[in-house]
């Protein structure tokens, strides 16, 4: 009965986590399923957001969620430039090569931010006020951040289903020689894939700093949760990510309610393999 | 046959004289002894007089790690910052003067250990066989300190610890180790027997991170508090770097726990502080590790009010020469103001008990040096083993059994906690012991 109880308390939180989580994951996603790149640079985009966040709110007093305006096309704009500079060149190399030149622009974000900001941990002092359900607690940060999440994935879903240009990465993504024969600028798509996937990862981490505290090298758990999330929902599948981050966000509220905390990240990467082993495209398929 | 009991009348003789002769000599050295140490220096002056010793300057390399980034930053670098103004006080003084003539002063190796085990293993040997540290101090955390003792002892080099409370590293048979800071298992001992006068009925919720050191703190804190008659109704441990304490709010709440102690270091801290404040739980006391120790803690705004935290050393309650003096220990090193006055004209910024640890690490080797009027570190290493002095920071002693060698035993806490002042800003007071309490505590907080 307590246990029922204790996990009738955590499920909305996780709930609400979850959203978030998966907003992070299909950046993640997006970028895999349209480009087969494993972008090691997710972390340090997710921190780089959460700082976007701080300095709008703590530096030019706007508010976090009209700061996710600026911090999104920011986000979007360093991911075509990252796209540019580090990925292009090795986008028809092995494997290999794109997480070595990820992994690159990974260490010289942490390296340069180290240096600038240093590993302290920021706070964004942001409170919205939280609703009571009997013994339950939402969160107004939570809530307000789960509500952005899913604006941001049916945005995204729309955009790729409805749009130009969606069309144009879903071609790509499908099989990029055919779309080149069709005349669709293949280069400037998936820079344009990687700028939305690093969009979405800037936002996510915004969103997250409105209620946990972050340095620079936060967004590296964030980046393994997407790992796990985007196996979860299936890799390139970026509508699956949100499902997969609901998944993990659910996990997350209810495991500490029969074990010991410290036990959720070993069932988290527990389920990671499993899902692996036993269906590698994931619980929603993988990409389409 | 005259001849030969004439020589052997001879031999005897002499042989007897030569008994006679080192018989008294042997048992006159030890009553020599204490004359050579009570008279020389009187009757030896004018030899110093007549040929002055020559002073010779010689440089002594402290290595140590700090982590510049990585969980451990914000305590190692104030730890940092208190080591640093003492060498530089000591070197801008003259460093110490041996009675061999040597002029001691005090150079500093470093890296960023980045908060990582691995690393400070690989650091610390560094230091030793590369940068050739005489003598070595902890890197910040009892974690990277366990590692970074291993290869101090392996080497023979004498290690300062501060920053390093957990009890075990100083139960494994190290003969070189020091310990500042009051050890892990008794670091809420002071917290129970306050709570004990407010509320003797109360359970207690422990939630801590899952690290070397706060499981010491419990491992003594859960049988002292069930020895004062406390129900201990939860007890759970959480990651390092958990972000979301919201399942274990909901478990604290859901225990019927009263008061809250547990927390781990910096990060965790200031995130488990906030969060239970945004979800108004409703607790009579918090007392969390180190994080509420820092002055940046005070970020956390009103969720920091009425937090409280155990303090290796806290400004308002200082210790004293006339405290030194009444308990009959030797008193050294500056007062807590000049130290503090020192350090705030240097940084802008209040020094923390990490600060202050840093501090006492190069005094408590200033000091032993000074005793051993040598740098040798074996003679060093001898004087720190019979060492009982009081500094600003606090009682100074190490335990010399087998069992426990270099374990502090003479330091002690007090209880400090978040309040407002008349000008309803934070700041964090000292609320127990009774005696050097500067303000009444606040509880039940909500």
């Amino acid at each position: 009965m307590q246990q029922i109880n204790l996990l009738l308390l955590s499920l909305p939180d996780g709930i609400l986590l979850g959203f978030v989580y998966g907003l992070a994951a299909m950046g993640l996603t997006l970028i895999w399923g349209v480009m087969n790149v494993i972008n090691l640079s997710h972390g340090p985009i997710i921190a780089l957001g959460m700082f976007g966040t701080f300095f709008i709110f703590s530096r030019l007093g706007l508010n976090p969620y009209v700061g996710l305006i600026p911090v999104a096309i920011i986000g979007l704009l360093l991911g075509i430039l990252i796209y540019i500079m580090a990925v292009h060149r090795i986008i028809n190399a092995p494997h290999l090569s794109s997480l070595l030149a990820t992994f690159a622009v990974n260490m010289i974000i942490i390296g340069l931010s180290t240096a600038a900001l240093t590993t302290s941990p920021y706070n964004v002092d942001f409170s919205l006020s939280s609703i009571q359900l009997g013994k339950i607690t939402l969160l107004g940060t939570r809530l307000a951040a789960a509500l952005v999440a899913i604006l941001f994935a049916g945005g995204l879903y729309l955009f790729l289903y409805k749009t130009r240009p969606g069309k144009f990465i879903r071609a790509v993504a499908n099989n990029r020689a055919a779309a080149e024969l069709m005349g669709i600028p293949s280069t400037k798509i998936l820079a344009l894939s990687f700028g939305l996937g690093t969009m979405l990862a800037s936002v996510s981490g915004a969103l997250i700093a409105t209620f946990f505290p972050f340095n620079i090298l936060s967004g590296g758990s964030y980046e393994l949760k997407s790992f796990v999330i985007g196996v979860l929902g299936g890799l390139g599948n970026p509508i699956g990510a949100l499902f997969g981050g609901l998944i993990l966000g659910v996990l997350e509220g209810i495991i500490p309610a029969f074990l010991e905390a410290s036990w959720v990240p070993v069932i988290e990467f527990g389920l990671f393999v499993v899902i692996i082993l036993v269906r590698p495209t994931g619980l929603f398929g993988a990409k389409k | 046959m005259k001849r030969s009991l004439l020589t052997l009348f001879a031999l005897l003789t002499v042989l007897g004289m030569l008994l006679a002769g080192c018989g008294p000599a042997a048992t006159e050295v030890p009553t020599e002894a204490p004359m050579a140490t009570e008279a020389p220096v009187a009757t030896e002056a004018p030899v110093v007089t007549e040929a002055p010793v020559v002073e010779v300057p010689v440089t002594v390399t402290i290595g140590f790690t700090s982590s510049i980034t990585g969980s451990q930053e914000v305590s190692s670098k104030r730890q940092v910052n208190g080591f640093t103004l003492w060498m530089n006080q000591v070197n801008e003084a003259g460093g110490i003067h041996l009675s061999d003539g040597k002029v001691v002063t005090f150079a500093s190796q470093t890296y960023d250990d980045e908060s990582n085990k691995e690393r400070v293993q690989q650091l610390y040997t560094t230091l030793i066989t590369e940068d050739h540290a005489d003598f070595l101090i902890s890197p910040y955390s009892s974690g990277l300190t366990a590692a970074a003792a291993i290869i101090a002892e392996q080497n023979g080099k004498v290690m300062i610890t501060t920053g390093a409370a957990n009890d075990d590293t100083y139960k494994q048979g190290y003969t070189h180790v020091y310990q500042l800071y009051t050890p892990g298992s008794l670091y809420l001992k002071s917290t129970i027997d306050m709570i004990k006068s407010f509320n003797p009925a109360a359970k207690i919720a422990v939630v801590h991170e899952a690290e070397s050191f706060t499981q010491s703190v419990v491992d003594g804190l859960i049988p002292y508090a069930e020895s004062q008659g406390f129900e201990i109704v939860l007890q759970e441990s959480y990651a390092s770097d958990t972000a979301d304490f919201g399942p274990l709010i909901n478990k604290i709440v859901d225990s019927g726990a009263n008061v809250l102690l547990g927390g781990g270091h910096y990060p965790d801290g200031s995130t488990f502080a906030r969060q239970i404040s945004e979800r108004n739980v409703s607790l009579e006391y918090i007392a969390l590790l180190v994080a509420p120790a820092d002055s940046k803690f005070s970020e956390l705004g009103d969720a920091a009010l009425g937090v409280g935290t155990s303090s290796q050393w806290e400004l308002s309650a200082t210790h004293t020469e006339l405290e030194a003096n009444n308990l009959g220990i030797e008193w050294y090193g500056p007062s807590g103001a000049d130290f503090a006055t020192a350090y705030e004209a240097k940084t802008g910024d209040k020094p923390t008990y990490h600060v202050a640890g840093g501090y006492t690490a190069g005094l408590v080797l200033q000091k032993a040096i000074e005793m051993a009027d040598s740098i040798d570190p074996e003679a060093v290493n001898s004087v720190l083993e019979t060492m009982n002095i009081m500094t600003f920071f606090g009682g100074t002693q190490f335990d010399t059994s087998a069992e426990a060698h270099g374990l502090q035993i003479n330091h002690e806490m007090v209880v400090a906690q978040w309040q407002k002042n008349a000008a309803g800003e934070l700041a964090r007071v000292v609320i127990w012991p009774a005696d050097v309490a500067t303000s009444a505590p606040l509880y039940p907080i909500r």
